[in-house]
């Protein structure tokens, strides 16, 4: 497997295995098959037996949900495929879909060049190093919930901070809550302003594993830093990348906290849906129309995107840097 | 005599009397970092800044930019507000923190030690499942059965239904894995196993001595992750018996307007994280590179 990577001597040294066993080649064997066969069983059966009750069995549930109608009665009928064909023809599904995309979008590439940015400056030579590391890492400390109502006031329409500042340069007060985009963007901020810092921290230490010897013979044949920056780094970087867009594909296409705290606590996503993600549409559906089946299949097509949205980017990633 | 500290991301980076070069800081660099800082903080500023005004201050324009002196009366409005139940969630949200961090941190490292250093038939099979599963937004997948299961097992609106579907945690064994790969050499399991120490003492004398930073890591990560999370617990708890988060939703949903008694409620949720984060900073960072390049 390619899991080893070297990192660092082990911190403390060992405890002398306790001498008084004696030697086992007695008749104890159902305990020496117990210790030597079952043992390693028993040491991964916990983790298993979680998965299996709160993992795997809720995926299949899902899945068998999904073919039948629910309604507030308790009625229960199967409809095969109807609620995926539904959803397909559903105005207010798509609307979720773009929601969530739009969004993602506009949240990921602008955080994974400032992430790259950052990571760069956090990679060079100063001092108070781990105030400067904790310093970006901050936001991440802050519960998503609480950095929402900070921004959502932030970005209020009569007396937010932002609209205070807009007002400098002549813009008319936006209204960040009922507008489609604004609010896409609102959300986006919040994001980024969550994510950005840690993204550096995790490009910082894939950069520090890229071999010294490299700059320096570019130094030699003349590369200004910026080339050396596209040049080296970024595509040496790559593993990281794909690491870290996977994880925030995973992670924006699943939005669900920031939108909803941003409409006071609503899964319904603004007045007119205009902020709803695919999450918060499930979650509307499941249980506040208490839809079963029709959010469970929701919930297979939302996986379906995932699946989609990390193939194209991880394509996209490898690109990066040229096919060398 | 154990530090907690986590081997890679605390090693000393460069070599001593190396030319500096292209590493030293530009002054580019340096604003960079500078206004990052500023851009991080301000929202939690801001958040101190709100909390300890009063509702009118908070709508003017220009907005106050220094705190004043309300904070203890908001506070006390938070503490005292029927509807937010805001002790009985901050109680339950260290509960569950903390029952969570314990059990995973556990049933990772009994994982990790046996997929890094035993031998066992499907054991990399398993073990890729759960890297394959790691990828899968499980919680929000299952959602809509695993809130059914909480409904037979009557377990709604009780603590319970939050705690144990957060047990499962891919990531955990997936970093005590490599942790102890790394931090337990292999001939000191196989000496320890001539000198015939069982499978379980091995694990508490050998693995578990050596692992701790590992286990460290893990644990405030974990501790992080399950104080903040919103969704899952939006749905199985009820406003009367909420998390944390749970509750600040509340005074959210009813109190649109009102910033000074929803920022107090905040700034009191994090404090127990930002105090965590200032005590561990080196470790959740060193943790956290050090997942980042082995992942």
């Amino acid at each position: 497997m390619s899991l080893h990577v070297d990192a660092g001597q082990p911190t403390r040294a060992p405890v002398p295995p306790d001498r008084r066993h004696v030697r086992r080649n007695s008749p104890r064997s159902f305990r020496t098959w117990l210790d030597l066969k079952a043992a390693p069983y028993l040491l991964v059966s916990p983790y298993y037996l979680l998965f299996l009750l709160f993992g795997l069995f809720p995926l299949g549930f899902t899945l068998y949900y999904a073919f039948f109608t629910y309604d507030l009665t308790g009625t229960v009928e199967w409809t095969g495929v109807g609620n995926f064909t539904g959803l397909l023809s559903d105005s207010a599904f798509w609307k979720a879909v773009v929601n969530t995309l739009g969004m993602f979008a506009i949240a990921t590439v602008p955080q994974m060049l400032l992430a790259l940015l950052l990571a760069d400056a956090l990679n060079k030579r100063f001092k108070g190093q781990l105030f400067v590391r904790m310093g970006v890492l901050l936001p991440l400390v802050t519960s998503v919930v609480a950095v929402a109502v900070v921004f959502t006031q932030l970005y209020g329409r009569d007396w937010g901070l932002i609209n205070w500042v807009l007002s400098w340069f002549g813009a008319d007060p936006v209204s960040w809550k009922t507008e489609r985009i604004p609010s896409w963007l609102a959300i986006a901020t919040m994001i980024d302003w969550r994510w950005t810092g840690y993204n550096a921290i995790i490009f910082l230490a894939g950069m520090q594993t890229i071999p010294r010897d490299l700059y320096e013979a570019a130094s030699i044949d003349g590369a200004s830093r910026r080339r050396q920056f596209w040049q080296i780094t970024v595509p040496m970087l790559r593993p990281t990348m794909i690491f870290v867009v996977l994880n925030s594909t995973i992670g924006g296409l699943t939005l669900f906290a920031e939108p909803t705290t941003f409409y006071n606590g609503n899964v319904h996503g603004g007045t007119d849906s205009q902020f709803q993600t695919v999450s918060m549409f499930i979650f509307e559906q499941g249980f506040r129309e208490f839809d079963y089946g029709y959010a469970s299949a929701a919930a297979w097509l939302l996986f379906l995107l995932i699946l989609i949205g990390s193939l194209i980017n991880f394509l996209l990633v490898r690109r990066i840097g040229g096919n060398k | 005599m154990t530090t907690l500290s986590a081997p890679a991301g605390t090693r000393r980076r460069r070599t001593k009397g190396q030319p500096a070069g292209i590493w030293t800081a530009t002054p580019f660099t340096k604003i960079v970092l500078a206004v990052t800082i500023v851009i991080s903080a301000f929202p939690l500023y801001w958040m101190i800044v709100i909390a300890s005004r009063t509702n009118g201050d908070a709508t003017d324009v220009p907005p106050p930019f220094l705190p004043g002196g309300n904070l203890g009366e908001n506070i006390q409005r938070v503490l005292s507000n029927p509807d937010a139940h805001y002790m009985t969630g901050l109680t339950n949200s260290l509960i569950i923190a903390v029952a969570v961090t314990a059990s995973v941190v556990l049933i990772s490292t009994f994982a990790g030690f046996a997929f890094a250093r035993l031998r066992f038939k499907g054991g990399k099979i398993l073990l890729l499942l759960v890297l394959v599963t790691m990828m899968v937004p499980l919680q929000q997948m299952g959602i809509v059965p695993l809130y059914r299961v909480m409904v037979s097992l009557g377990w709604v609106g009780s603590i319970k239904a939050v705690i144990m579907p957060y047990l499962l945690n891919g990531f955990g064994v997936f970093l005590m894995t490599q942790y102890t790969d790394q931090a337990v050499p292999n001939e000191l399991v196989e000496a320890a196993r001539v000198d015939g120490a069982s499978t379980l003492r091995i694990w508490f004398n050998v693995v578990l001595p050596a692992v701790r930073p590992g286990m460290a890591v893990l644990g405030i990560n974990t501790f992080m992750l399950t104080w903040n999370d919103f969704m899952w617990p939006l749905l199985v708890l009820t406003p009367d018996n909420p998390t944390v988060q749970v509750a600040i939703n509340s005074l959210n949903a009813k109190y649109g307007t009102d910033y000074v008694l929803i920022f107090s409620g905040t700034l009191m949720s994090i404090l127990p994280l930002i105090v965590v984060f200032i005590a561990f900073g080196r470790q959740i960072i060193g943790g956290l590179m050090e997942g980042a390049v082995k992942a």
